[in-house]
């Protein structure tokens, strides 16, 4: 028998578009739960997702590729955001993403095995920036040694 | 008793220590202290802002940092006494007395996902009075208070729940948009972090007022606290029966949900943002139709700011004569201006229409935090156009500023020092486009690299005049082929920092910083 799908379940993502009613408009809600659990969104999952919610999987992969949150590979064990947005410009973001790239060895948006390093467009801290997004947790206020010590922070609670 | 103290659970806050200071204050005083988590007060340089409440009233400490902690127990600040932190009564400050806060009233205030205390400081009044009017009535009232869309546009509210309300058809929606992108903004987050029912409220009165149902709050990824506050805040209406069937034992039915972008700037237009409400990709659509005609699953639909709809609770219960009274000419009523950049006292400024722009940066923000003189401000986030100070004396309302080349947009202010490069953000400008441009229409997608391509070649020095000549006419037709404001607007920043500081396009970046 000729299988045109690849008709192995990814379980997990299965369970999430259950939860959502298979609802194609939930999409989104989807996808970030998917990755929320597994770091990024693997190829088994998007073929699930499609499946599941009756639509194609051209249709998801223009909406993975459209929007910046989703990853489709595995990343760095956490990823700093650093806002580089204008209200963090005037306070020296630029100068801050230089002394991390420094410190950690990566570029911004270039990846990394550690720690990885993203620009962000505005995380709502604008009258204390430079502002930084770990983990869904925010900082403000962030220089060289505070950057250092939130990594330091965030990568003892990962070991 | 234990004494009640005030701490915000706001995200600015607790990203400069709120939390470990709550736990140290927690720790010590054990049974002494009942800690409060509100929102903010808006006094940003200021957080984590400790308020104790006093027989004269809360008595403010601020910037406390987890190693103050003894030192206040020390200064006995539980009957608020003297230490270098205190900074009086809070709304004795003057940058918090002088703000008029109607939207923000309960923001800082009371413990946000209390419902008993919403209720005790006005909340669900404007709803109850909603109840008893009729879906024209309630129109009616928001179109005379004057109410136009703070997310930027400015469009009149009421028009465009008259225009839904018209509408006959079984199902309707009702969206708020909380995709606040803009740099230099954060007001949106405040108030969901803050005073989340006061959205809800309005979210409700919204749906009675033009026949919806079913509400939705777009908010973007970036705000993970937010998220979860207002998660908590739906579920906790819910439970008291003001969200679901027969709302406040009424007959009307209202379910909201909530939705989370995934970081994209442009699903804060509102036809991208009903895209990517449906699962889809957040492309812009091509209008007419307008969305309260044809909108979210093709239903009509209204889309609104945080800030519109969380101002319709008071409209409906202090009336809309009251709101009307504030503010300037067509600009009617208050707006939540977020200052921020390089300033000392960076927060949130409620406001009537008519403030000027030197009020707010020179009075409020005690000039820049580094000292240094003043260059520029962005008023209204990416897409706004750059002011200098002598143009600080314009009044900050929708037409004043349009005629001052600027935008209000939502309301955000950033200041820049003298050592900005103007060129620099010329070409952020243009390089922000390009990267968050959804690529549906030609003069936003290739404009904004070509405009990048072209400051780069003005920067290196290369054939300079031929080349200004290029981007003014790029700019032209992006302000006039784009679908919507993304590359409409992109060249407001980039036109108005050359027309303020022309020297410094003029050639390799070096010699203009000579």
């Amino acid at each position: 028998m000729v299988t045109l799908l690849n008709t192995v379940e990814d379980k997990f993502a299965r369970e999430i578009c259950r939860d959502h009613g298979d609802k194609s408009d939930e999409l989104l809600e989807i996808l970030h739960a998917v990755q929320h659990e597994k770091g990024h969104l693997s190829d088994g999952a998007l073929r699930t997702i499609a499946q599941a919610l009756n639509i194609s999987r051209a249709e998801i992969h223009g909406v993975v590729s459209f929007y910046h949150d989703y990853k489709r590979e595995a990343g760095a064990q956490f990823t700093l955001h650093i806002c580089r947005a204008e209200a963090c410009q005037a306070v020296g973001a630029d100068e801050l993403i230089t002394e991390a790239e420094t410190l950690f060895d990566v570029k911004l948006d270039g990846g990394g095995e550690d720690v990885a390093l993203a620009a962000a467009y505005c995380l709502g801290n604008c009258a204390l920036g430079p502002a930084v997004l770990v983990n869904e947790k925010l900082y403000g206020r962030v220089d060289k040694a505070k950057i250092k010590a939130i990594a330091a922070q965030h990568m003892a609670q990962n070991s | 008793m234990s004494v009640k103290i005030y701490i915000p659970r706001d995200s600015a806050a607790l990203s400069v220590g709120a939390f470990e200071v709550a736990e140290g204050i927690k720790a010590k005083g054990g049974d002494d202290v009942q800690i409060i988590a509100t929102g903010s007060r808006g006094m940003l340089w200021l957080e984590p802002l400790v308020e104790v409440e006093t027989p004269e009233g809360r008595v403010a400490y601020g910037p406390v940092q987890p190693e103050d902690v003894k030192s206040l127990f020390d200064a006995d600040f539980l009957k608020g006494g003297d230490h270098k932190l205190r900074q009086g009564l809070t709304e004795e400050i003057p940058y918090f007395a002088k703000q008029d806060r109607l939207t923000f009233a309960r923001v800082g205030v009371i413990d946000r996902l209390s419902l008993e205390d919403y209720e005790a400081h006005g909340g669900l009044k404007g709803l109850k009075a909603a109840l008893s009017m009729t879906p024209e009535k309630i129109v009616e009232e928001v179109l005379e208070s004057g109410l136009r869309g703070r997310g930027g546009a400015g469009f009149p509210t009421g028009i465009k729940w008259k225009t839904a309300l018209a509408q006959t058809s079984e199902q309707k929606y009702i969206c708020a948009n909380a995709d606040e992108g803009d740099s230099g903004t954060f007001a949106d987050r405040m108030l969901m972090e803050g005073d989340p029912f006061s959205l809800i409220e309005g979210m409700i009165i919204g749906g009675r007022a033009i026949g919806a149902q079913t509400g939705y709050v777009y908010i973007r990824s970036e705000y993970p606290h937010a998220i979860r506050v207002m998660r908590r805040a739906v579920k906790a209406m819910e439970d008291a029966g003001w969200l679901g069937q027969n709302i406040g034992g009424s007959d009307a039915h209202f379910d909201l949900h909530i939705r989370v972008g995934a970081g994209a700037y442009i699903c804060g237009e509102e036809s991208s943002m009903l895209e990517s409400l449906e699962g889809k990709r957040g492309q812009v659509k091509v209008k007419p139709p307008i969305p309260a005609i044809s909108g979210l699953f093709n239903k009509p639909t209204i889309v609104n700011n945080v800030l519109t709809l969380a101002t319709v609770p008071f409209i409906l219960s202090e009336g809309a004569k009251t709101y009307a009274d504030y503010g300037q000419g067509r600009s009617r009523g208050t707006q939540p201006f977020q200052l921020a950049g390089d300033v000392a006292q960076g927060g949130l400024i409620e406001m009537a229409f008519g403030v000027t722009i030197e009020e707010i940066v020179n009075e409020f923000g005690g000039g820049t935090r580094s000292g240094r003189p003043v260059k520029a401000v962005q008023i209204g986030g990416p897409l706004g156009g750059y002011l200098t100070p002598e143009q600080f004396s314009t009044s900050l309302g929708y037409e004043s500023l349009s005629e001052a080349g600027g935008m209000i947009g939502h309301g955000g202010i950033v200041v820049y020092n003298d050592t900005t490069s103007m060129m620099k953000m010329a070409r952020y400008a243009m390089e922000f486009c390009e990267l968050e441009s959804c690529g549906k229409c030609t003069p936003c997608r290739i404009g904004s690299v070509r405009g990048k391509e072209t400051l780069d070649k003005i920067a290196a020095g290369d054939d300079v005049a031929a080349n200004l000549d290029v981007l003014d006419d790029l700019c032209d037709l992006m302000e006039e082929a784009s679908l919507c404001a993304m590359g409409g607007l992109t060249p407001m920043p980039v036109r108005t920092a050359m027309k303020a500081f022309p020297e410094e396009f003029t050639g390799p970046l070096e010699k203009a910083a000579e």
